[in-house]
């Protein structure tokens, strides 16, 4: 039993000049102790996802039908004080931006405190204490600075005590939004290893959120690209670099540079995405895709099983 | 700009200007009521030569004191002059003072507020201590003072007004120029080789007109509101001129011998052009602030 | 074609009132310490390194943006530090700035051909209906076709990518001689980038450009740059032709950065030689080699002395004591 299973998930946004579907009926699942890589550009709903699987999609945001289950949990329909006690203790959450997801007046040891008392009122304040400098020291931060506040720390570290605090409670599931995107290469290596490492030592079900392949690459089993709300292909993280099968995928892998290969030419994708608001029939990459013939421009394609992966493509179903 | 007719371009900019704004909830419902109000107000003043049933300053036109009736529907006060009449005219005064003052933060306010901020240093510091200095003041205190030295008339009103209100011009686009000028598209101005006055004109003027724009309606508000104090405790204009603020200050005398409605419905009006311009400013920042959001 | 000798550029700290009081020590934050480069016409030079290295100070010290606290800068043989008022000013159509933000750098309330046409007229070039007629031009050699549409619309009416676009037509518009990429494609969508950096180095061969790359994208800067030089903590730490550089690197900071970097390629064996801790404070900059403490090969000598800029290899240059 997978230990997060999305299925049909529709989320909208709903604006006076349209409603638009963040996330058009995405389905997937995570297994215990896997990583998933939630890879796509910007705009292309991966954001929405995470925060939904929280139940945290900002107004005007709405999920509007399918189903998520967290080990068991209805997360769209369970009531809101069993949502408020899954977030923290069963999922831990990284947003994007560690700048501001601090509070600057509360030192890192207070912000641990509330985090543990929240959830576990019993906890004396001792033991929550000496919860927090534990985690501290698994994440490389030294044990005195807990009396710190965070403007004294740098992005790195900023970071890393939103590691902590997410993983404070010893959740199940991580979801990290963008993780690295604010910092500098040499840290953005730190975390991805201090993720890795954690991920082993507690036997985290990880999901990552990133416009990054890079950091994918590295990191994550399986992988699903998502374009304009939609999956556009979900597999092995193997399969998918090797043998892509979308042609965004094929096109996105291609526009990466990487630096170990000499001369790479590195192609790009002509047009954009589309405005959400205003989608095009049939399927939404169509109007970029070279390999677009009738049947993409009036049908949507299913997110169908190929070889081993799954692909929303017409090229790939033959019914 | 690019080249199009201004007349075709009013109309075509009215209609979906009205639809959008509609459609921006709150907000826009604020400006569009505001601006409704403030437009009916000013009508009606322009037309009141034409509606008044008698002449507003004339004397003794009916009984002295007489409540409203069918032939007075708002009633008379103690020099027997028609309440309809006043109500309708008074407010061709609070309307110019209110322009002028208006007139006169934005040809002093704005050049100042722009080039201080701009240029930085002695000159932005020196800038800063007057303004805030006179915004230290409480406006209405300041007003009186001002005024009482000026004496009476429309152009002294509107001038003392217009000190009181010259700094909140000047902090409200100081605070939005030092943040623009970091901005990158500020230093790509520099770096084409634009002289300061071409980076003022054309792109720190145009995002600050926005919030200008708000401030000047409160502006109005506080106009009305002050030029009636000002009246009412006798330092804005002579009795001979239609004004709110005169029955405001006899009404009150007359309240005490159950005259009520000479109070009332000058003070009604002034309230409600008072309202009318809030609306419309408060609509305004509401709208230019919260689209920064998107 | 561009000289830089000895250039440093420093900015005092702010103290506190009670600290002004008290101490009479001035901090300063080393932002520029001393770095020396040259670039050639024609080349397609890349200052690549992580926050606080120095190298957008550096960029806007080239472009005279910010005054420099010592050294010089020569642009053609001609001492920048010398410009002034008008003579600055007209001397700024030859060296041009494309910005990392495009969203940023466009005022929201100026339409995009006219934006693209001030750099015109601010430099006095041809009467407006000309001005006009090179814009919608450029518009359409940066792919912005059809001009006559483009040239009406607002930033916000656009997309990423085209947004820049339109801040390299602006870029372009005066034929500069030398173009400062500061991050061009940091906040561009990925599957456009590729694009974007094949328009710049199309225009660069159309009309005879010299770039100046800014850069913490290693992968980017090794796609499209011919010459490197790393920047750390205000320091130049090694220099030198791309192949060189990033396929044997001397400096083991240049290492390090080369093995953080994430590839797009599960199979790939990684050796990771990740330095402990964080970028230190500019503003303390550590004694001696800048990078020692964090160095896996650091010995005693590279805390006391500071290492010159020397060729260990023909023309490729590293500041260390003990270069790999």
């Amino acid at each position: 039993m997978p230990l997060l299973d999305i299925q049909s998930l529709v989320v909208e946004y709903r604006t006076p000049k349209a409603n638009v579907k963040a996330v058009d009926r995405v389905s997937l699942s995570v297994e215990k102790g896997h990583t998933l890589g939630l890879v796509g550009e910007s705009g292309c709903g991966k954001s929405t996802l995470g925060l939904s699987i929280v139940r945290l999609v900002p107004p005007p945001g709405r999920i509007v039908s399918g189903q998520i289950t967290l080990d068991g949990i209805n997360v769209v329909r369970c009531s809101n004080e069993k949502i408020r006690r899954v977030r923290g203790k069963r999922v831990g959450y990284i947003f994007q931006d560690p700048m501001t997801s601090l509070n600057p007046v509360k030192k890192i040891r207070d912000h641990f405190v509330e985090m543990i008392n929240t959830h576990e009122p019993g906890v004396s304040r001792e033991d929550a204490l000496k919860r927090a400098s534990d985690m501290l020291q698994n994440l490389g931060i030294l044990p005195e600075r807990i009396d710190d506040f965070p403007h004294q720390f740098s992005g790195g570290m900023r970071q890393r005590v939103m590691i902590g605090l997410a993983l404070a409670l010893n959740p199940d599931l991580l979801i990290a939004d963008e993780p690295t995107t604010s910092l500098d290469v040499i840290v953005e290596a730190q975390i991805i290893e201090l993720l890795k490492h954690l991920k082993e030592a507690l036997d985290l079900t990880l999901v990552l959120i990133t416009h990054n392949i890079g950091i994918v690459a590295e990191t994550a089993d399986r992988v699903a690209v998502m374009y304009a709300g939609r999956i556009a292909e979900l597999g092995e993280i193997g399969d998918l670099f090797e043998k892509p099968m979308h042609p965004y995928t094929k096109a996105l892998l291609n526009s990466v540079p990487n630096i170990t290969k000499k001369d790479q030419i590195l192609s790009w994708i002509p047009g954009a995405p589309p405005d959400l608001a205003d989608v095009p029939p049939g399927c939404l990459y169509h109007p970029r895709c070279p390999f677009v013939f009738d049947r993409c421009k009036n049908e949507g394609p299913q997110l169908l099983k190929h070889d081993n992966s799954m692909v929303a493509c017409h090229l790939y179903d033959k019914r | 700009m690019s080249s199009e007719k201004p007349q075709g371009r009013i109309l075509i900019w009215f209609l979906p200007a009205l639809t959008g704004l509609v459609r921006r909830g709150l907000a826009g419902w604020a400006i569009l009521i505001g601006s409704a109000i403030v437009a009916v107000v000013g009508v009606i003043t322009v037309v009141s030569p034409w509606i008044s049933p008698y002449d507003p300053i004339a004397i003794n036109v009916g009984p002295i004191l007489s409540p409203p009736s069918f032939e007075f529907p708002l009633g008379t006060n103690h020099l027997g002059q028609d309440m309809l009449s006043r109500v309708y005219s008074g407010g061709a005064i609070m309307f110019q003072v209110a322009i002028l003052s208006v007139i006169v933060c934005l040809v002093v306010g704005v050049p100042v507020g722009l080039y201080a901020s701009y240029a930085g240093g002695h000159i932005d510091q020196l800038a800063s201590f007057v303004m805030d200095s006179i915004y230290a003041f409480p406006g209405l205190v300041l007003a009186i003072a001002i005024a009482a030295m000026l004496g009476p008339g429309v152009v002294n009103m509107a001038l003392s007004i217009a000190v009181v209100y010259v700094p909140s011009y000047f902090r409200i686009i100081r605070s939005q120029v030092l943040t623009i000028k970091e901005l990158p598209y500020v230093e790509a101005a520099r770096m084409m080789g634009a002289k300061g006055s071409a980076i003022l004109l054309s792109y720190i003027l145009p995002n600050v007109i926005a919030s200008i724009a708000a401030i000047a309606t409160i502006n109005f508000a506080d106009a009305v509101l002050t030029a009636a104090g000002l009246t009412f405790v006798g330092l804005g204009l002579p009795v001979s001129t239609p004004n709110w603020g005169w029955d405001l200050t006899y009404g009150r005398q007359l309240l005490t011998s159950g005259a009520w409605w000479v109070i009332t419905f000058p003070g009604l009006m002034v309230v409600l052009l008072a309202l009318g311009f809030t609306l419309m400013g408060e609509g305004l920042s509401e709208l230019l602030n919260p689209r920064l959001q998107k | 074609m561009l000289a830089v000798t000895n250039l440093r550029k420093y900015f005092p700290v702010e103290k506190s009132f009670l600290d002004k009081l008290l101490t009479s020590q001035k901090n300063f934050v080393r932002a520029v310490d001393d770095i020396s480069f040259s670039m050639s016409r024609g080349d397609i030079f890349g200052l690549v390194g992580e926050s606080g290295s120095g190298k957008s100070t550096t960029a806007k010290l080239c472009l005279k943006l910010i005054e420099p606290t010592s050294g010089t800068i020569l642009f053609e043989g001609v001492d920048l530090a010398k410009l002034r008022g008008e003579e600055l000013r007209r001397f700024r159509r030859n060296m041009q700035l494309i910005f990392q933000d495009p969203t940023a750098s466009l005022s929201p309330r100026i339409r995009v051909g006219d934006a693209i046409r001030h750099a015109l007229s601010f430099q006095g070039v041809g009467t407006a209906s000309e001005q006009i007629e090179r814009t919608k031009a450029m518009l359409e050699r940066v792919g912005l076709k059809p001009s006559s549409s483009f040239y009406d619309r607002f930033p916000h009416q656009l997309s990423g990518g085209q947004r820049q676009r339109v801040v390299i037509a602006r870029a372009l518009v005066l034929n500069p001689r030398l173009v400062i990429a500061d991050e061009p494609i940091a906040m561009v969508d990925v599957s456009v980038r590729a694009q974007i950096l094949e328009l710049m180095l199309e225009l660069k061969r159309e009309f005879d450009l010299t770039y100046l790359f800014i850069t913490h994208d290693l992968a980017m800067a090794n796609y499209v740059c011919r010459r490197i030089a790393v920047m750390y903590l205000g320091k130049i730490l090694e220099t030198g032709p791309k192949e060189k550089v990033f396929e044997s690197p001397l400096h083991p900071y240049t290492l390090a950065l080369l093995s953080s970097i994430p590839v797009p390629d599960p199979k790939a064996k990684l050796e990771r030689m990740i330095p402990k801790g964080e970028i230190p404070s500019p503003i303390n900059p550590p004694k001696g080699c800048r990078f020692h403490p964090r160095c896996r090969y650091a010995q005693t000598v590279c805390s006391e002395r500071e290492p010159g800029l020397e060729e260990i290899r023909p023309s490729h240059h590293a500041a260390c004591f003990f270069p790999r």
